[in-house]
Parts: C-alpha cells; structure tokens; sequence
C-alpha cells in the first residue's frame, strides 16, 4: 500500500474547514447482557457466558434487560439528552460472523434519548458546545481472532475464530450531529469530548469506561470542505481508535490526507478506514455501500419501552455532578496551584484525593501522598494507583499522624510500606511496630547529654553563632533514638541548652 | 402498484444470501408485489389518530431484571457448530471487514 501524501496541517487549515462527527460505543458494567441473563464480563473462558438468546438459537426469545435501560436513560440525561416517551428495538440485518443472529438488536427511529449537548473545554481552554443527535441502545457483537494471516489481520487470514461471550453486552451509542467550528483544535476537540463521555459514565457507575478493554470506543468522521462552502464534504469514518491520544492522532492524519487528496484535485471516497497504531495512519477498509442496506424493521419479539416520567426524574435526580463542573470546584476548595492541579487531573488521582479529604485529610496533605510516594511506588512495581493496597480513609489517617506529631515523615513513610503490605491501618502498625516518636523531653536530654559528652566544643561554637554545628548533635540523638524523634525538638532543645551555659 | 422491480428483488435476494435462478426473480417479484399491493390497503382505512404499533398487543416494559442465569456450557454451545477450534466457532474468514 503506497503511503498516503499528507499535506501540511496549517496549510489544510487554511484551505479547508474541518467538520468532525463522533460515535461512541459505551459498554454498560450491567452483571448480566442486554437481552439475556448471561453475564456481562471481561476475559472469561470462550463462550462460556452465552444461551440459546445470545447465540441466536431457534426459539429463545429475548427480554430487556431494566438496569441497562436505567443506565442508557441516565446517560442520556447527563449529557443534556431528551428521553423518548415511546421507544422499542429494531432489528439491523447483516451478515457477518460477530453475531450468529443475522442481525443486531438495536434502536432505529426512536432511540432511548434524543437532541442533547454537551460543553467540552479542550487543553487551550477553550471551549466548545458539542450538540448531540441521538443516544441509543443495542447489542454488543461477538469477538473474532483472524488466524494465518502474518500480522493477525483479516487480510490473509485462513479462518476466524468467534468467542459469543460478549455479543449480547448492553451497549449505548451516542452519536454526535456535524460538529463545526473547531478550526485546529478539531483534534483535541475530539479527544476532549471522548474523554468528558468517559468521565461522565464514570461518575454515573453505568461503566468500567476502561478504553484499554474496549469499554468506551469511538469512530471517527471526518470531512473537509473548501471554506466559503456550503455543503459538507464526503467523509470517511476512522475505526478501531482505542485510546484518547489515537483519537486525536487519528483525526489530524485524516484531516493533512484528505485535504492534499482535495488539493490534487482528487476526491474523497466515502468509507471506513482503520486507524494503525503502530503506523500513526489510516488505511482504507471496505466502501460505503449495498453493505449498509440494513433494512431496519421493528423487533417483533420485543415490545415497546416506555419510560415513566417519575422514573426519568427519579433518574434525573440521582445524577451526580457533571465531571468537569466537579474539577472546577474542587480545584477551587483545594487551593493547588495551577499545575498541582493539573498533574492530580492527569494521573488520575483527583478521585482518591477528593476521598481523603472527606475522610479528614488536609487537602495538601493528600495530593502530597498520592502524587508522591504512593505514585511513586506504583509506579516501581507497574501498578495504577487505583491497584495499590491502601485506602483513601487509610492515607487520611497517615496524614492525621504526621500532622498531630505523632510519627514524622520518615516514619509515616515506613508506615505507609507496612500498609501497603498489608499490615493493617496507619495507627495499629505505629503501635505494633512501636514507631511513635519520642517526645518524652527526658528521654531526649538524656540523648543529647550524652552526645554533648563525646563531642564537647558544640555549645560553645553555638554560642559563637555556629548554629550548623548542632547538627552533628542532632544526627546523633536521632541515630540513638531510631529515627524516632522529633529532630526540630532536638534542635530546639540543644539550642536552650547553649543559651543556659 | 408496487414498486417491486426484478432488479429489486435481485437486490434483496443478495442482501439475504439467497441464490435465485432468473425463474423464481420473475415469480417473486409478482408474489411480492401482490403482497406489498395488499399490506398497502390498511394505509386506506387507518388515520391520522391511529398509533403505529409493531405489535398486536397493547403491552410495553416488559423487562427482565439484572441477575446472572446459568449459561451454557462451552461444550453445550459448541455442540451445535459445524466447526470449532480452541473453544470458538470456527468460521471462514470474511474479508470486507477487520
């Protein structure tokens, strides 16, 4: 395959306007699938969580399955969405190995929510209101391994293989109306608006919204036209875009190929293209066209859904605050800087901080823990945050510890290890360990006479303003007492002595 | 009439993956317009205050609530397939998609 010329990206942006349109999959966490009562889970043996529903044998007849409607209403609620009063399920007819009915139970002409908006703000900071067509539910299809070809491609392939264990899993597709206006920013645009859907399913718990597990998937349109035009471009639509960085990658290398194809004088064929990781580019997959034909038409075994009003409100009134309205709050009540912020955000910790802080944590002292050896210890054994052994109430503890004076840093850090080992909470590995600092005065005058014995002339260089010279005293009360002192008590206190003398 | 045409019925008869000799194209086509032709004269005597349904029966919500089931098992699941490798159905590879 010849590599494809890319025009430069300012230079497209000055010929061409960019128009955007966003499908996102989510994959609903719901136990059991969409129609049937298998269960909806990651990595299980093959086809081992399928029925005669999901393989699409003759006679089993489907039932919808209420939390997953429940959690499509919510959706569509949370991104501004109206819920259809009378919606049901058609059938979408076509024939290909990922789902063994022949077709896919989806929604066609009345999707579960409808005319929504969602506000995305990208790295610049500028925002943009993405205006939302439709939400709907369906089906998940099935899993197919290519075997034989060299690089496990399609192309090539002797035989497919089909695990039905996720053909069923309750999907929602929202999909987004042309999006305009983005200019240069149409990538970030469209990364940022992924990751808001994703935050947002989060926070609602209507997902595990991990992109890595194909739990929240986006495909891409794209389309140019010469500015000053009215009518849109032919597009193509990128698949297989699995993390928020392709997303962004994948919309840039379509908007520099298609305007150098436009350019040249050429045209664009309306069809779906692949995204290659590896290569950072788009390929050609099959065109547009009887393919798509898939005569819709009313699900004959499944009747109609039709939400009540009280259970919209009551959905409605159980929504949590909008993800990005929640950071511009906590960043707020938390007074971090800028980018202490910004860094909580982006690894992901803005979560467990905000739990510490419920659980008595000092704001600062939180993000100091998890941002810093917490991190940092995921980090060495590579683990997310979220697979360490410790809980936020735990680190709330920790900090409560260091700040009352009862253990200093290097203890609590000792501290944190035993707990992370899993040797129960903060303050019962202080008291089997014995690690609370001395804060016995006598204790520690007795140290420091004794280190005054071996090293005579530090009172006297104090008193002549020498003050660094206490440290070798204090190195040394703190090596006699373990680490377990409080070193500005010592130095406090060997101070005094030389001002006594 | 209808607007059944054989190149209609050619169309169709692809979409479905159903092999039609040029004999069962002119049959079907006349068989379907017919059918079309009667199904259309219920558009005469419905109005504009009748609702679509898709269903006979004035039933909705009916659903099912979210507990696991037992499934089958890989055995049982695979016992029907013409084929299977590796606890999956094994199936020819289609290449007008990855």
């Amino acid at each position: 395959m010849a590599k494809a010329n890319l025009m430069d990206y300012e230079k497209a942006l000055e010929l061409f306007e960019v128009v955007i349109g966003l499908e996102v999959h989510v994959e609903l966490n719901t136990k059991t699938k969409m129609f049937c009562g298998c269960r909806n889970d990651f990595g299980d043996e093959p086809n081992t969580n399928v029925c005669p529903v999901c393989i699409g044998l003759p006679g089993s007849l489907p039932v919808v399955n209420r939390k997953a409607v429940e959690s499509s209403i919510a959706i569509g609620l949370a991104i501004g969405c109206k819920i259809e009063a009378n919606g049901g399920f058609s059938r979408k007819n076509y024939f290909y190995p990922d789902l063994a009915k022949n077709y896919q139970t989806s929604q066609f002409k009345d999707p579960i929510a409808y005319d929504g908006q969602l506000e995305v703000e990208v790295p610049s900071g500028n925002k943009f209101t993405v205006q939302i067509e439709r939400a709907h539910m369906e089906e998940d299809a099935g899993k197919l391994t290519h075997i034989g070809g060299a690089t496990g491609r399609i192309q090539g392939a002797e035989y497919s293989l089909v695990d039905y264990n996720r053909a069923g899993v309750p999907l929602v597709e929202i999909v987004t109306r042309p999006i305009l206006g983005a200019g240069s920013e149409a990538p970030e645009l469209a990364a940022a608006y992924v990751r808001s859907i994703r935050e947002i399913v989060k926070a609602l718990n209507v997902s595990e919204a991990r992109m890595e597990r194909g739990n929240v998937r986006c495909d891409a349109n794209v389309s140019l036209r010469p500015k000053g035009q009215e009518k849109l471009g032919t597009r193509t639509e990128t698949k297989n875009v699995n993390s928020l960085r392709s997303i962004e990658r994948a919309v840039r290398y379509e908007i520099q190929r298609q305007a150098q194809i436009l350019a040249d004088g050429g045209s664009i064929i309306q069809e779906t293209r692949h995204w290659h990781e590896d290569k950072g580019s788009t390929s050609s997959g099959r065109p547009k066209s009887d393919a798509d034909d898939y005569r819709y038409f009313p699900e004959p075994d499944l009747v109609p859904v039709q939400p009540s009003i009280e259970l919209i409100e009551k959905l409605r009134s159980e929504l949590p605050e909008n993800p990005a309205a929640k950071r511009k709050r906590l960043a707020g009540e938390w007074g971090f800087a800028e980018m202490e912020f910004r860094d909580v955000v982006n690894a992901g910790l803005m979560d467990f901080i905000e739990e510490a802080v419920a659980e008595g944590a000092k704001p600062q002292a939180a993000r100091k823990w998890y941002s810093g050896e917490i991190a940092r210890i995921a980090n060495s054994e590579d683990k997310d945050v979220s697979e360490m052994n410790i809980t936020p109430a735990q680190v709330a503890e920790l900090a409560r510890l260091v700040e009352s004076g009862k253990i200093n840093d290097r203890i609590a850090r000792e501290v944190l290890s035993a707990v992370l080992a899993g040797e129960g909470n903060p303050d019962e590995i202080v008291t089997s360990r014995n690690l609370e600092v001395v804060s016995d005065d006598g204790a520690l005058i007795a140290a420091i006479d004794e280190a005054l014995a071996k090293q005579p002339d530090v009172l006297e260089k104090i008193r002549e303003g020498k003050l660094q010279a206490a440290g070798a005293v204090i190195g040394a009360v703190m090596q006699a007492m373990k680490g377990q002192a409080d070193a500005a008590r010592v130095r406090e206190l060997v101070l005094e002595r030389a001002n006594r003398a | 009439m209808s607007e059944i045409t054989p190149d209609l019925v050619r169309h169709l008869a692809g979409l479905a993956r159903i092999d039609l000799t040029e004999d069962e194209v002119v049959r079907f086509t006349e068989q379907l317009s017919v059918i079309v032709d009667s199904v259309a004269k219920i558009a005469n005597i419905i109005d504009a205050e009748t609702p679509i349904t898709s269903h006979p029966i004035p039933l909705a919500n009916v659903f099912r609530e979210d507990v696991v089931l037992p499934s089958l098992t890989q055995e049982q699941a695979l016992s029907g397939a013409p084929d299977q490798a590796q606890g999956r159905f094994r199936v020819s590879a289609i290449l007008d998609e990855e």
